[in-house]
């Protein structure tokens, strides 16, 4: 679970980047195609060995990017194409590897497709003969602490590059750099990542809390600080969710994140769907009950005064329905636009202060 | 090699296998010319990646493998995910990208977690659903062909039918709406041809490579033309020739599964387009460049 955590945080740092960077589908890219990579690193090492493994991946990831970005160069063939041409090529020479030459070194399909969390406490590691407790602990926390560390010494950087590129490089350093940087730091996370959870669930750590995160704020520094504290919750609970019906612990990880940002589209309280319609009516009210008091001063002192702040005719003379028009009373009252005086709606002062500046502003 | 086109006429499995795999590359290989024109590439991706759960769903509820039943479940799920990308596209402000890798993630998530669940039920009725993630074209059945057939003709024939329609949405998407064409529906009815496609390729292809029979024939395609039409037919042939290729050597060797087979076949034949298409390839490019 510490290990879901651990790698939950890390992929959720180099996220946030790629969501505002829109370059979220890179995630996926690299993710599947550090397959290849993978499987000839255990096979040269004879193993599954980490190191091997990592350096292995990386080579595939960095190719992956090259390929990706010179297919675009050619000019012959777009961003979404170039990557869904790229990637399910190496990762078909992954699987097409493992199946045909290494069906028995660590690595089979399933391991590929879901990761094996679930063994994450067994290979131990040890320095001569000391135990110093789960492999895999150690290689997520060596990620958690590097993406940290890139992200703390380069934040000024990779704010201003994020936002403003040309800003960026008239300040004198290399947007272009910083883009291989980054995408060096998602490839080794990825890498992290892709073991535990395998390819398409990386994309999930990486992309989902982030993208919830972005929902919640607009300060970078909040939306990196939400998306690792929602990339651990989902782990935890999806830890607990998966272990009672003895199913994939990193399906129910990626389902916890999914249900969070579900959470965030519809409840945010700046960018959520509900905040907003609920900001949307009430500047329609707000309108509406201008309108009204401009209405009722327009007729202040007139033959018609009488009849047209009447109630009852308040929807006629505005082409209101009934029911708007009740809604529209109800909330200028409370506003103190207006006051009720038996049948007929009368302009408080504050009403007609607002009519006038509504006035002054249409003139 | 004149043992293997005998089996290929004759032998009950391979014919099934090859001309499902043919079929399957038609379709995907016309309709992910459109796509790939639209500059939608990887929308592919996140719906075969959305029929996971669908899938899944569809196995607990009905209880039976019945190629049919799972298809619906794909395609309702498949739907679903197109539903869930543009609610999210248009209501908040998470740009594609994000949004695709959300619904492809979290989808495919809860896809594993189901399937790893009904996997571990211990329901001698559910092996074999793990091969919706990779394909295995070697389990088509004579039924299975006929489904793809007649599922992969309706989509063909939308095509012929709509197709100055498509067209238009495909290159001028502005023009089209002046001229009073319903856009959006238009759109709509091409994710779902799509999302056939994607149904019609699950059990030979998988989920998780799909998107490159949608997007690999439609590049290799371009360079070879610039109308539309001959576009459409010359995807429909790789896509044919990739799958033929792919689920014979799958098959010819036990181990292989299908998918990857193909994907591998395919990228080739893009590559070569790329590179040595008349009018487009690099190579010429390079070398006119080199001489000049």
């Amino acid at each position: 679970m510490l290990t879901g955590a651990l790698v939950a945080s890390a992929a959720a740092i180099v996220g946030c980047f790629l969501v505002l960077r829109r370059m979220a589908m890179m995630s996926d890219a690299i993710s599947h195609a550090i397959l290849p990579g993978l499987v000839l690193g255990y096979f040269l090492a004879h193993g599954p060995n980490l190191f091997a493994g990592f350096l292995g991946a990386s080579v595939a990831a960095v190719i992956t990017v090259a390929l990706v970005e010179g297919l675009q160069n050619t000019r012959r063939v777009a961003e979404q194409s170039a990557i869904g041409l790229v990637f399910p090529a190496m990762f078909a020479l992954g699987t097409f590897l493992i199946s045909r030459y290494f069906a028995n070194v660590h690595l089979d399909t399933d391991a590929v497709l879901y990761g094996h969390i679930e063994f994450a406490a067994q290979d131990l590691l040890f320095l001569g003969n000391l135990n110093l407790g789960p492999q895999a602990l150690w290689v997520m926390g060596f990620l958690l602490v590097m993406n940290l560390a890139f992200v703390i010494v380069l934040y000024k950087e990779l704010k201003v590059a994020t936002f403003d590129p040309g800003l960026a490089a008239a300040m004198g350093f290399s947007p272009v750099l910083l883009h291989y940087l980054l995408m060096a730091v998602v490839s080794i996370t990825a890498v992290g990542a892709f073991t535990a959870v395998g390819a398409v669930l990386t994309v999930a750590l990486m992309i989902v809390p982030a993208a919830a995160a972005y929902l919640l704020t607009d300060r970078l520094a909040t939306t990196l600080g939400l998306a690792v504290a929602i990339g651990v919750l989902s782990a935890v609970a999806g830890y607990g969710i998966a272990v009672p019906l003895d199913a994939s612990i990193a399906g129910a990880m990626v389902t916890v994140s999914g249900f969070a940002f579900a959470l965030a589209v519809l409840f945010s309280p700046s960018h959520g769907v509900v905040a907003r319609a609920v900001r949307l009516r009430r500047q329609r009210m707000a309108y509406a009950a201008e309108t009204l008091a401009v209405h009722l001063l327009g007729h202040e002192g007139t033959a018609q005064a009488e009849t047209e702040s009447a109630i009852a005719h308040l929807g006629e003379g505005l082409r209101w329905s009934p029911a708007l028009a009740q809604r529209v009373q109800r909330w200028a009252i409370r506003a103190g636009f207006v006051e009720q005086s038996r049948e007929r709606l009368v302009l408080t002062e504050r009403g007609r202060d607002v009519a006038l500046r509504a006035l002054e502003r249409g003139a | 090699m004149s043992g293997l086109l005998r089996d290929l006429v004759f032998d009950y499995t391979l014919r099934n296998v090859a001309l499902g795999s043919a079929l399957l590359g038609i379709v995907s290989g016309v309709l992910g010319c459109f796509a790939v024109l639209r500059r939608q590439g990887l929308l592919g991706d996140a719906l075969s990646h959305a029929a996971l759960p669908g899938i899944c769903v569809a196995f607990l509820l009905a209880g039976s493998r019945e190629t049919w039943v799972l298809m619906l479940g794909a395609g309702i799920s498949g739907w679903l995910g197109t539903l869930a990308l543009l609610a999210i596209v248009r209501h908040t402000r998470i740009h594609e990208d994000s949004a695709l890798a959300v619904v492809l993630s979290v989808f495919f998530g809860l896809g594993i977690l189901l399937l790893t669940y009904v996997a571990k039920r211990n329901d001698a009725n559910q092996a074999g659903l793990d091969r919706y993630l990779f394909g295995q074209a070697a389990t088509l059945v004579t039924e299975n062909v006929v489904t793809m057939a007649v599922l992969g003709l309706a989509a063909l024939a939308c095509v012929a039918l709509l197709f100055k329609e498509f067209k238009l949405l495909a290159f001028d998407p502005e023009f089209a709406a002046t001229l009073g064409l319903n856009a959006p529906r238009l759109n709509l009815l091409l994710n779902v041809l799509t999302l056939v496609a994607i149904v019609i390729g699950l059990q030979a292809v998988g989920v998780i490579l799909m998107v490159s029979l949608l997007v690999g024939p439609a590049v290799a395609a371009r360079q070879w033309t610039n109308r539309l039409s001959v576009m459409l037919f010359i995807a429909a042939l790789v896509g044919a020739l990739a799958g033929v290729a792919g689920a014979l050597l799958s098959v010819s060797q036990a181990r292989l599964p299908t998918g990857p087979m193909v994907i591998l076949s395919l990228t080739v034949l893009v590559a070569l387009s790329l590179l040595f298409a008349p009018a487009r390839g690099i190579v010429w490019d390079r070398l006119r460049r080199w001489s000049a």
